[in-house]
C-alpha cells in the first residue's frame, strides 16, 4: 500500500506538482493520466526520490524520507518510460541489475539472485534469450525484460512510467496483460502512468487524473472518464463510447 | 509481498559474461611482455641467461647461477624495477581511464579528466624552475602528487557546488577549467625559465629510464589500494551502464559511487603519474581495446585493462628504451605513435571476437 501526501515539486519558480495526495491500497491497479506536463512523470520519480521534493510518501505506512536509497529500492520498482539499454550487455546481466537493492556495496550476486532472475525469464518467456545482447531485442522483449529488471527488486509496489507508450496495439496489451498477471501472483500494489485512456480504464481500479500539477479526479473509471472532465482537462472536445461488452472506448473529436 | 518463489530444483544457472579467458590472454600477454622487458636492453644479455641469473636469486632455491655481477646488476638494478614500474604505471593509467569512463558514462574519459595531468605538471614545473640546478629528482614526485591530488579535489568542490546537483556535466566542465587554468599558469612558468625547459618538457613527456626499486616502493601502496577499491566497484559500474536514474530507483547512490571511484583512481593516478611523467592514450586506448575484443562489461573492462595496461606500457617502455638506445624516446610519444594506430585499426575492423 502507497500513500503520498502533500506532495510538491517545483523547478525553480515552476511548479510541477503542487500538494499532491493520494492512495493505492496493496494488490490495488491505479492508473495515472492526465495531459502532456500534467506532472505524472514527476510524482511517479518523487516517490523514488529521484526528483527533490516537499511533502512524503508512506509504503505500508512508513514514511520513506529517511529511507535509504537501498532500501526504498526493496519497497518501491519504478520502470521509467524510456529505459536505456546499453550497447553491449546481455539479457541475463540487465535482469540481474534488478537485484542490486539487495546486494551489498561490495557485494555481488549469489545463486539466490541467479534463481530469482531465472524464474522470472521463464515467467515471461525470455528465458531462450538469456545469453542474447539487448541491441538484439524487439520492442516488445525489450519491455518485458524492463518489467523482468523490476520485478527483480521483488518490491511490494511497482512504479509504472508509460509502459506500453513504444509498442504497437497488440503489444501494449500483452504488456498490460503480463503487468496484471503478475500482480495478481505476487500481490503487487501498481501505479502506472498512462496515455491511453481507453486502456487506462481497461486496467485500473481506479484513476487519478492530474492537470496543471495537482489532482482534477479520482475514482473509478467508470467516474473519470467523463465527456466533461476529459475534454476540459485535455483541451481538447472527447467523446466516451460504450463497446458492446460494456467497456469505455475513449475518443477524440475532429475540431472541425 | 512479492516475493519470487525460489524453486525446489535449482534454476539453470544464467549465462553470464564471464571474466576468464580475456584475463588469462591478459595475463598470458603481461608475462611475455614482462619476459621481454627484463631480457631486452642495450646491454647484451641473453634470455637463458636472464632467466638463470633470476632463478639463482630465488629464495628456497638452491640454485647456483653463473651470470656475472654486471649482468645481475644490470638485471636487478634496471631492468626489473623498470619493468615492474612500468607495469603499475600502465596497470593505474588503464584501469583509471576504464573506471572514469563508468563513472562519467562518457566515452573519451581518461583519468586525466578532472586535472590530475595539470595538477601534477604544475607541480614539477615549480619544483623544476625553482631549484636552480639543484637534484630535485627527490622531490619532484611529491611536488606532482600533491599538484596533481590538489587540483582533482579544486574540481571536485567547484563541479559539485556548482549547478543544481552534482551533475557529471558540470564536475567535467570544472575540470576542463580547472586543467586550463594550471597549463596556463605552467606554460607561464616554463617561458619564464627557458634554462628550465628541456627538463620540464622531459618530466611531461614521461619516462621510465631511470627507475629504481625506490619508485615501486614509493608508489606501490597507492596503485595497490586504488586498485582493490577500483575492482570492488565493477559490479556497481554496470549498474551506473543504465544511466544515473535508472541506477538511483535499483538504490545506487551515484554521486557516492562516483566520488569514491574518483578518489581511489586520482590517489592512484596521482602516484603514477609523480614517478612517470605525464604518459597519454592509455587510459583510452586499453579499456576500449579491451571492449572492442571482448566485452563492455566492468568485471571484464577493469581487470583486463589493469593486466592489459601493465604489458602495454613495458612493451612500450622497451621501445622507448632501445630504439634510438642509448638515447631515450619519451614513452608518452611512443604510447600515442603505436597505440594510436593500432586502435584505429581496432576501431575498423570492430569486433572481431580474438579474444
Amino acid at each position: 500500500m502507497i500513500i503520498f501526501d502533500e506532495v510538491t515539486v517545483r523547478y525553480g519558480d515552476d511548479v510541477a506538482l503542487s500538494g499532491v495526495c493520494g492512495e493505492v491500497a496493496a494488490g490495488e491497479w491505479v492508473g495515472l493520466i492526465g495531459p502532456n506536463g500534467a506532472g505524472k512523470t514527476t510524482l511517479l520519480r518523487s516517490i523514488v526520490h529521484l526528483v527533490p521534493h516537499e511533502g512524503g510518501t508512506l509504503v505500508d505506512n512508513t514514511p520513506t524520507d529517511h529511507m535509504s536509497r537501498r532500501a526504498l529500492a526493496r519497497q518501491v520498482a519504478y520502470v521509467p518510460q524510456k529505459p536505456e539499454f546499453p550497447a553491449e550487455m546481455t539479457v541475463a546481466d540487465y535482469i540481474l541489475l534488478g537485484r542490486s537493492p539487495h546486494i551489498g556495496y561490495f557485494g555481488f550476486e549469489r545463486s539466490k539472485d541467479h534463481h530469482v532472475c531465472a524464474t522470472l525469464l521463464e515467467r515471461l518467456d525470455l528465458t531462450h534469450m538469456a545469453g542474447r545482447n539487448l541491441t538484439t531485442l524487439s520492442g516488445g522483449e525489450l519491455q518485458r525484460l524492463v518489467l523482468g529488471r523490476a520485478l527483480a527488486q521483488e518490491a511490494p509496489v511497482l512504479l509504472l512510467d508509460e509502459p506500453t507508450s513504444a509498442l504497437d496495439l497488440g503489444r501494449r496489451v500483452d504488456a498490460l496483460e503480463i503487468v496484471d498477471a503478475l500482480r495478481r501472483e505476487h500481490g503487487l500494489t501498481v501505479l502506472s502512468a498512462m496515455h491511453d485512456l481507453t486502456l487506462a480504464g481497461q486496467f485500473s481500479d481506479r484513476l487519478i487524473l492530474l492537470s496543471a500539477g495537482r489532482v482534477a479526479a479520482v475514482g473509478t473509471p467508470a467516474e473519470v472518464l467523463d465527456e466533461t472532465i476529459l475534454t476540459q482537462h485535455f483541451g481538447h472536445q472527447v467523446q466516451v463510447l460504450h463497446s458492446p461488452d460494456g467497456e469505455l472506448v475513449v475518443a477524440p473529436r475532429r475540431s472541425s | 509481498m512479492s516475493e519470487v518463489p525460489v524453486p525446489e530444483a535449482p534454476a539453470a544457472v544464467l549465462p553470464r559474461v564471464s571474466a576468464r579467458r580475456p584475463v588469462l590472454v591478459a595475463v598470458a600477454t603481461l608475462v611475455g611482455a614482462m619476459v621481454i622487458g627484463v631480457s631486452v636492453g642495450p646491454a647484451d644479455i641473453s634470455l637463458p641467461t636472464v632467466f638463470s641469473a633470476l632463478a639463482g636469486h630465488l629464495p628456497l632455491i638452491h640454485y647456483h647461477s653463473h651470470t656475472s655481477a654486471i649482468d645481475w646488476d644490470v638485471i636487478w638494478q634496471i631492468r626489473l624495477p623498470g619493468v615492474v614500474l612500468s607495469g603499475l604505471v600502465g596497470a593505474m593509467l588503464a584501469s583509471g581511464g576504464a573506471a572514469y569512463q563508468g563513472v562519467f558514462r562518457n566515452p573519451l574519459a581518461d583519468p586525466y579528466l578532472l586535472g590530475v595531468a595539470a595538477g601534477a605538471g604544475l607541480g614539477a614545473t615549480i619544483v623544476i624552475v625553482e631549484s636552480s640546478g639543484v637534484d630535485v629528482s627527490q622531490v619532484l614526485p611529491f611536488a606532482a602528487f600533491a599538484g596533481a591530488v590538489g587540483a582533482v579535489t579544486l574540481t571536485y568542490l567547484v563541479g559539485v557546488t556548482s549547478g543544481r546537483r552534482a551533475s557529471t556535466a558540470s564536475i567535467v566542465l570544472a575540470g576542463v577549467a580547472v586543467a586550463a587554468l594550471l597549463t596556463a599558469i605552467q606554460t607561464y612558468l616554463q617561458q619564464q625559465h627557458e634554462p628550465d625547459l628541456q627538463g620540464v618538457y622531459a618530466w611531461i613527456l614521461g619516462s621510465l629510464g631511470s627507475a629504481s626499486w625506490s619508485d615501486v616502493t614509493l608508489i606501490l601502496p597507492y596503485v595497490a589500494v586504488s586498485a582493490v577499491v577500483l575492482l570492488l566497484h565493477r559490479r556497481l559500474l554496470d549498474v551506473l551502464r543504465v544511466g544515473e536514474d535508472e541506477a538511483g530507483a535499483l538504490g545506487i547512490h551515484a554521486a557516492r559511487v562516483r566520488l569514491t571511484v574518483v578518489a581511489a583512481a586520482t590517489l592512484g593516478t596521482a602516484a603514477a603519474v609523480s614517478v612517470s611523467g605525464l604518459i597519454g592514450f592509455v587510459g583510452i586506448i586499453v579499456p576500449h581495446t579491451v571492449r572492442l575484443l571482448s566485452n563492455a562489461s566492468y568485471r571484464v573492462v577493469l581487470p583486463v585493462s589493469m593486466i592489459g595496461g601493465a604489458a602495454f606500457l613495458i612493451l612500450a617502455d622497451v621501445v622507448a628504451l632501445n630504439v634510438q638506445a642509448p638515447a631515450e624516446i619519451p614513452i608518452g610519444v611512443v604510447t600515442a605513435f603505436v597505440g594510436a594506430p593500432f586502435f584505429l585499426f581496432l576501431l575498423r575492423s570492430r569486433r572481431t571476437g580474438v579474444l
